[in-house]
């Protein structure tokens, strides 16, 4: 008699509201979050005058219809997944790096050295030098931030983005006057020695005897996995990621708790330089072979809408970053078919993407938990 | 001396051209920072305002109706921050930047629909820019020796939205130092619940607060395209929205020295077109790119608290919950 008047409390909504369930928060929501923006995309491919489940229907087939397109779109996954995780790194000590694209950009810088430097030795020492070099020069140019903001109080948020311009600057200058190919009239470098290449995918395969289509998706691609792994083991269970997230939970309360906030943000910003800096190795080592202007085009920027959406966890931000690649791969194919349209809508979803899972969350969440809770307390009380 | 002269005139000439935009959005910044919303989406919502002036200018072959058309799409922009920080109490930075990326690409996608011109829009006829305000009296006083050049090169001439700029300038030292708005204003950005006590909606002031920064930075943007350039192309603001938050920062959130630290700016910029290819005493001639970082640099070199520590206001990035 008691339990059942419990009950009945419960589910008049005195006491304790009824539980939501957890996918809710990190299944649910996240797709009504990208359905509001596909739909609003949807009203822009309209208002330029072309169908949108037409368009829709085409950039899906491109991208995971057949064998080929499917390595074109792992292979974006793979840059995304790295600078996705690199913004959640930062965002779990509570920074907002927007740095990605410059620590990207010197990332392929130091692979592209390695690559240059190492004609003639087997692929493997270059891949581990390529990823060694890219982590190093993407560290420094996140560490350097960090300790700005850490150490000098200037806000991350400003000085990544000024990084980003300078990284674009010195870029530009190292392939125009400096690492350019003797003779060449475009700003790059020459092309590496074909042996230290990264293997693509269906190289990979073929040693093994299975026989994929050729794409640029190439061993990178593991090494991503890899570090979602090893992101996973670092944040949760190690003492420094433990102490990184208890800043970015409660700065004061990890002072008390004998945690130097500067050290863990210079770290953070630090692993979070690396991360974005694989990109490199994905770009420089896997596909293009060589170091060129403006290869990143825009993945740190990406990886700020796979972090948000992938809840900063790594299950989630391989899900988000495969989103994310089948948009750029299919987007990319779409310009090709219809004249009206451009690669450009690609950042529109992406930015209407970035705006309902990050900005506007709560936009359907206190409605969707209070219907929850409320068919919750009323199975309770019957 | 009559050299030395003409080229300090057109340093501050260029000085002055570029410093506008970076005025027009440092101040949008501040009305909406004073209030406690921090917007890096000025970049954003300038690309806006740069695209609709000059395609609405170029439609219409009126340039203020593309000054309209700017600040309405400034101004949606505006809203949609607000909506998702003040309504929905959303992570301000993150919207800021959803705002930057989603009109990167919706700009030169309608730009590609509307005109076909590879994202562009068509080069605008003298008569569809803003116009040049001509001052009476340049021949009278071309005579008087400092004064006649200063007042042919700075002064005459000068667009009519530089004009405004002034204005504005001034405008938003009486609002924010004298006026019973602007004292409201960086109340609610300082201690919302103070305002909240007193019996104003802090919700009402900060939503007034980003529209006004919608406006300007409409303003900006129209400027951008219609008055010191002829048309839209992709990325032409080019970090300036940046650039502006960095100098509202550098400025610590107080309209003169914002506007001295957008002024700099600008100088750096203006000297940096001037030093391309020039060989310096001593180090030679500096690679272009180096000379085109030297803003960035500076701004960095300036944040990271050489000028001393800013302290942003203190409500600054955090939603105004009613009850906790």
């Amino acid at each position: 008699m008691a339990q059942d008047a419990a009950q009945g409390v419960t589910g008049r909504g005195f006491g304790r509201p009824g539980e939501v369930p957890g996918w809710v928060g990190f299944a649910l929501l996240p797709l009504l979050n990208l359905l509001a923006a596909l739909v609003l995309s949807g009203l822009v491919i309209l208002v330029i005058g072309e169908n949108p489940l037409d368009v829709l229907a085409l950039l899906v087939t491109e991208a995971v219809g057949y064998p080929e397109a499917i390595g074109y779109t792992l292979y974006y996954t793979t840059s995304y997944i790295f600078t996705g995780l690199a913004v959640a790194i930062a965002f779990h000590c509570g920074l907002f790096n927007i740095g990605g694209e410059g620590q990207a950009y010197l990332g392929g810088l130091g692979a592209g050295l390695v690559g240059l430097a190492l004609t003639g030795w087997p692929w493997p020492v270059a891949a581990l030098g390529a990823v060694a070099l890219s982590a190093l020069f993407g560290a420094v140019w996140g560490a350097v931030p960090g300790w700005l903001q850490a150490r000098r109080g200037s806000h991350i948020v400003i000085t990544t983005i000024m990084f980003n311009f300078i990284a674009a600057a010195i870029m530009t200058y190292l392939l125009v006057d400096v690492l350019i190919r003797p003779g060449s009239q475009s700003p790059e470098t020459r092309e590496f020695d074909p042996g230290v290449w990264l293997p693509t995918m269906d190289r990979a395969l073929g040693w093994f005897g299975v026989a994929i289509p050729a794409s640029p998706l190439n061993l990178s691609f593991l090494w991503a996995l890899a570090c979602c792994a090893l992101f996973y083991l670092f944040l949760w269970r190690t003492r420094w990621g433990y102490e990184i997230r208890t800043v970015g939970r409660n700065e004061r309360a990890a002072v008390y708790a004998g945690i130097s906030p500067a050290r863990n943000i210079i770290l953070a910003m630090a692993i979070s330089g690396a991360l974005a800096g694989f990109v490199g190795v994905n770009e420089i080592m896997g596909v293009q072979h060589r170091i060129l202007l403006n290869f990143t085009g825009g993945v740190g920027f990406v990886g700020i809408a796979v972090a948000l959406m992938g809840r900063n966890h790594p299950v989630g931000i391989v899900l988000a970053a495969l989103l994310f690649g089948v948009l750029a791969q299919g987007g990319g194919q779409v310009s090709f078919e219809y004249p009206t349209v451009n690669r450009e809508l690609v950042m529109v979803i992406q930015g209407l993407v970035i705006l309902f899972a990050g900005a506007l969350e709560n936009l359907f969440k206190p409605r969707v938990e209070a219907l929850f809770r409320r068919r919750a307390g009323g199975t309770a009380h019957g | 001396m009559g050299d030395a002269l003409h080229v300090a005139l057109l340093l501050a000439d260029a000085t002055v051209r570029v410093a506008t935009p970076l005025v027009l959005a440092a101040f949008a910044a501040l009305y909406s920072e004073r209030a406690g919303v921090v917007d890096i989406g000025l970049e954003g919502k300038m690309l806006a305002g740069a695209f609709f002036a000059a395609a609405v200018a170029s439609s219409t072959g009126n340039p203020w109706l593309g000054l309209g058309a700017a600040v309405a799409a400034s101004v949606a922009l505006a809203l949609v921050h607000g909506f998702a920080c003040i309504t929905h109490k959303g992570n301000q930075v993150v919207s800021g930047m959803a705002i930057n990326i989603l009109v990167a690409g919706l700009a030169p996608t309608l730009a590609y629909a509307w005109f076909r011109q590879g994202g562009q829009t068509p080069l605008l006829p003298g008569e569809a820019r803003l116009p040049q305000i001509h001052l009476p009296g340049v021949e009278a006083l071309s005579g008087i020796p400092l004064l006649g050049p200063v007042y042919r090169e700075l002064i005459d001439d000068a667009n009519v939205l530089i004009w405004l700029t002034v204005l504005l300038v001034v405008a938003t030292h009486w609002v924010f130092t004298r006026s019973r708005f602007g004292l409201r204003l960086r109340a609610v950005g300082e201690n919302p619940s103070a305002v909240d006590t007193a019996g104003l909606s802090v919700t009402r002031l900060r939503y007034q607060a980003v529209i006004i920064t919608g406006v300007l930075t409409g303003i900006a943007g129209a400027y951008l395209s219609t008055a010191h350039g002829a048309g839209f192309v992709r990325d032409m603001t080019a970090g300036k929205g940046y650039l502006a938050l960095a100098a509202l920062i550098f400025g610590k959130w107080r309209p003169w020295p914002t506007l001295f630290a957008c002024l700099l700016f600008a100088f750096t910029d203006a000297v940096q077109v001037r030093l391309q290819g020039v060989p310096l005493p001593v180090v030679g001639v500096i690679p272009v790119q180096f000379i085109q970082m030297l803003p960035y640099v500076l701004t960095v070199l300036l944040l990271a608290g050489f000028v001393g520590r800013a302290v942003a206001p203190r409500a600054s990035g955090v939603p105004y919950v009613k009850e906790r």
